[in-house]
């Protein structure tokens, strides 16, 4: 009995961890891909603990870029064509803006936890 | 066609299909090839079906020349998988011009990855045209990962910064202009203040019945600057232009036409010779727009330009390569 009690206690604690922690950096599945498609970043905010590689990659017909809006740049990928990539890997936290050079009207942010 | 030309003309005074107020006129016209001349500040336009009624000494003028644009040499994507077969079709349909135009004008997207075999094909093919002189501005495909060194390297003899610089024909002063580098985070395309300094010392010294064309990649009109068609800096440039009686200004990058006229300044953008972009507004994103293949060169084309002395008229004439 006291063996269903702690389970149900523990799942229910699960659930909780897992609904409160949605957007935050939950060990597993964390997001760590961003699409780039229709010339827009998808998620357009991505957030990640200190440490994770972001890969970005292009679905579209048209080439992009993936450049830091820091000064000076944090990260700048080379032009990607379509379904290249480019990985970048975060390891002190802040929030990270960035945009495609190519067409500057595409913004996405990283924060890093 | 016909349903949006329906669509698009609300107030057609003259007969000629067009409506004056508006600014879209050529476009409503961009499937079957428009004819505007600027007179007086008045801009007149005509559907190609009704050129042979017009004179065409008046049209033939002193100086002839063709914009092509956004070549994007090395796409290979459904929208066109033959973006070298597209040019040379422009190619021909510009030595099958009634006037054999002076020169060329390429703005820009010459390539589409900015890679040397990309620029040698658009060289090659260009070669076959009538016209042997090309005077460049680069797309933002063509200054891709090195700042537009390339192609400065390629084009840039004899220009200033990144590659700006301006030149005479008969009596006619061109500005041929750079906005597609330093661009930033959310911006649209950008002058800066090197560019705009020089073009302020460049015209200053000319009078005021001197017609100008300024041309550069990026509109230089604020298009639709939630896909970035527009440039950041461009009324700074056009103030300097004010005194001028005639300005036109050549754009490409939104692969359509389309033309505005505000005060003595008649802007336009050229078709691309390998795909068509949707409409502002009209899609997801400006990305490339498929068509059937069988309509495909309804939808590219080459703009051909003609100066008449004395008129202070260009006439723009957009023409499709099928």
């Amino acid at each position: 009995m006291a063996g269903l009690a702690t389970a149900v206690i523990v799942a229910l604690g699960l659930l909780l961890t897992g609904s409160s922690n949605v957007a935050a950096n939950a060990p597993q599945p964390t997001i760590t891909e961003v699409k780039i498609d229709n010339f827009s970043f998808t998620p357009a905010t991505l957030t990640v603990a200190a440490g994770t590689t972001v890969t970005w990659t292009n679905r579209d017909d048209i080439p992009h870029t993936v450049v830091s809006a820091d000064d000076p740049k944090a990260f700048k990928s080379k032009v990607m064509d379509t379904d290249e990539k480019f990985s970048y890997t975060f390891t002190t936290a802040g929030t990270f803006t960035y945009f495609c050079s190519v067409h500057p009207k595409m913004t996405g942010t990283v924060v890093v936890k | 066609m016909a349903r949006k030309k329906e669509n698009n003309i609300l107030h057609d005074h003259n007969g000629d299909g067009i409506d004056r107020r508006g600014f879209l006129e050529c476009m409503a016209w961009a499937g079957t090839g428009a004819f505007c001349i600027m007179q007086g500040g008045v801009l007149k336009s005509f559907s190609m079906s009704r050129i042979a009624e017009l004179d065409t000494k008046k049209m033939a003028g002193e100086l002839s020349f063709v914009q092509i644009s956004d070549s994007h040499m090395g796409f290979n994507k459904p929208a066109n998988p033959d973006v070298a077969g597209t040019l040379k079709a422009a190619v021909d349909k510009i030595n099958g011009l009634a006037t054999p135009p002076e020169f060329m004008l390429h703005t820009g997207d010459i390539s589409h990855l900015s890679k040397p075999e990309q620029f040698d094909t658009v060289d090659q093919i260009l070669k076959g045209a009538s016209a042997k002189d090309v005077f460049y501005v680069p797309g933002e495909h063509d200054v891709l990962d090195d700042d537009g060194k390339q192609f400065l390297e390629r084009y840039g003899k004899g220009t200033k910064g990144a590659g700006w610089y301006s030149f005479d024909k008969k009596g006619v002063h061109f500005i041929g202009l750079v906005n597609v580098l330093n661009l930033k985070a959310g911006g649209l395309g950008t002058l800066g203040h090197e560019q705009l300094e020089w073009m302020e010392d460049d015209v200053e010294h000319l009078t005021s019945s001197t017609p100008i064309v300024v041309f550069a990649h990026i509109p230089l009109w604020s298009v639709y600057p939630e896909w970035g068609w527009g440039t950041e800096d461009s009324a700074q440039a056009l103030a300097y232009l004010k005194k001028f009686g005639s300005v036109t200004v050549l754009n490409g990058h939104i692969h359509q036409t389309m033309q505005k006229v505000e005060g003595n300044v008649t802007f336009h953008t050229a078709m691309s010779t390998a795909f068509p972009q949707p409409q502002p507004g009209k899609a997801d994103s400006p990305g490339p727009m498929k068509v059937p293949a069988d309509q495909l060169r309804s939808v590219l084309g080459i703009t051909d330009v003609n100066y008449v002395r004395g008129q202070q008229a260009l006439a723009v004439v957009d023409s499709t390569l099928g």
